[in-house]
């Protein structure tokens, strides 16, 4: 089964792993991810105003060679999977959006909203399954107590990221249980590292993922794992932090096939 | 079309479905460094003070989290509002809080580009 893939600027870069783990992942497990030929950057941020059109150009060019091939389109880092699903469903249900984008578009037909986007863990867990996913398992993480981390960009808004409950998410419960080991349910899972502050007010971010930090050690975390190379680098930055992983460099070890895939 | 239309319209917010239940501010995880709270932005739009919104800190500290859309009981989304005051600022009166020249001591080796193309987005231009 082939998909079609949006890296996003970061999996090209710093978070070449979080790509690499991915795309070994797949294999093993039976799909493959196609990179679009040509993707520019998502921007990061989903733009709020309701008159922002070329800020958006650039997830729907991806959208539109997605549906040109007549594939899911999937994505790995929360951020460009947040941009993706919003920029599609205003495209689909925003006709305003729709037609002045389809304005700056060369396409032999309007793109309005046809192709579907999949986070990775998506695929996981509803194409390949986690039952499935278990039984391909060759090295069980046994024992190893993990937090997962969704941070915001994965979950809100709920209704149309349409990816789990955001309030009580269980998708990456699922998938660390999936991997043999054991899920570690905290409050602050869902609370936002502090995203793109970090930049000009470190200490906003660290005061924040501190708070986080704490609450996953407090229930007995090892460490935590995420989606997002931001949420890594803020989480990364608080003082005897919990070590964080790309949820897919653990996959990668439990299928088996992380060696050789960097 | 006024200050107070332009927000209405960016945002795309209906400012007077509030109930003021403060719901939104509890949730914000960037509350204490707010000037104007979450709650309050409906306020504001309300009384067409957009230039106390348009001056106020919080547009710089938000962190588009989304929690306040997430968790509003009545959809009003009060981050839209946030934003659109923020465009205003950007759009029109050049009031970039991020300049190219502030970044490169500000960039450290794990720096992921994710950061600097967010950071860009939500304050500049
Ligand atoms: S949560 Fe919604 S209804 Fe409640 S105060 Fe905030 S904007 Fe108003
Ligand atoms: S989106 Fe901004 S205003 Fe809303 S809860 Fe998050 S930080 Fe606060």
């Amino acid at each position: 089964m082939i998909f079609s893939y949006y890296p996003g600027c970061t999996l090209r870069n710093k978070a070449k792993d979080l790509d690499a783990y991915a795309r070994a992942s797949a294999e093993a497990l039976g799909f493959t991810l196609q990179e679009l030929d040509n993707w520019q950057c998502c921007g990061g941020v989903y733009p709020l105003g309701t008159d922002e059109i070329a800020s958006k150009l650039s997830s729907v060019r991806a959208l539109a060679e997605a549906k040109d091939k007549g594939q899911d389109l999937v994505t790995l880092c929360s951020a460009c999977h947040h941009v993706l699903k919003r920029v599609n469903d205003d495209m689909t249900n925003v006709e305003d959006i729709r037609t002045r984008a389809n304005n700056y578009m060369k396409l032999a037909e309007p793109y309005a909203g046809e192709t579907k986007v999949l986070h990775f863990l998506e695929v996981l867990r509803d194409v390949v399954g986690f039952d499935t996913l278990k039984e391909k398992v060759v090295n069980p993480l046994t024992g190893q107590k993990i937090a997962a981390y969704y941070g915001c960009l994965l979950l809100r808004p709920g209704k149309i990221m349409a990816l789990d409950d955001p309030e009580n998410p269980k998708l990456l419960e699922d998938f660390i249980r999936a991997l043999g080991a054991e899920p570690v349910v905290y409050p602050y899972r869902n609370e936002c590292c502090g995203g793109y502050i970090s930049l000009k007010e470190p200490d906003m971010a660290k005061n924040m993922c501190n708070t986080i930090n704490e609450s996953a050690k407090g229930f007995g975390a090892e460490c935590f794992i995420t989606a997002c190379p931001l949420c890594r680098y803020n989480l990364n930055k608080t003082e005897q932090g919990l070590p964080v992983y790309y949820f897919t460099e653990l996959l990668a070890e439990a299928l088996g096939v992380k060696e050789g895939a960097l | 079309m006024n200050a107070k239309e332009q927000v209405q319209q960016i945002s795309g917010v209906n400012p007077y479905k509030c109930m003021k239940c403060g719901k939104c501010s509890a949730t914000c995880p960037a509350y204490e460094e707010m000037d104007i709270k979450p709650h309050q932005f409906v306020s504001y739009v309300q009384s067409g003070n957009i230039e106390a919104l348009a001056a106020c800190k919080s547009m710089w500290k938000c962190l588009s989290c989304f929690a306040c859309v997430e968790r509003c009981p009545r959809d009003v989304q009060p981050g839209r509002i946030l934003d659109a005051a923020r465009q205003i600022v950007v759009r029109q009166r050049g009031g970039n809080y991020l300049t190219a020249e502030e970044i490169p001591p500000l960039v450290d080796e794990d720096l992921p580009q994710q950061l600097l193309v967010s950071a860009y987005r939500r304050y500049k231009r």
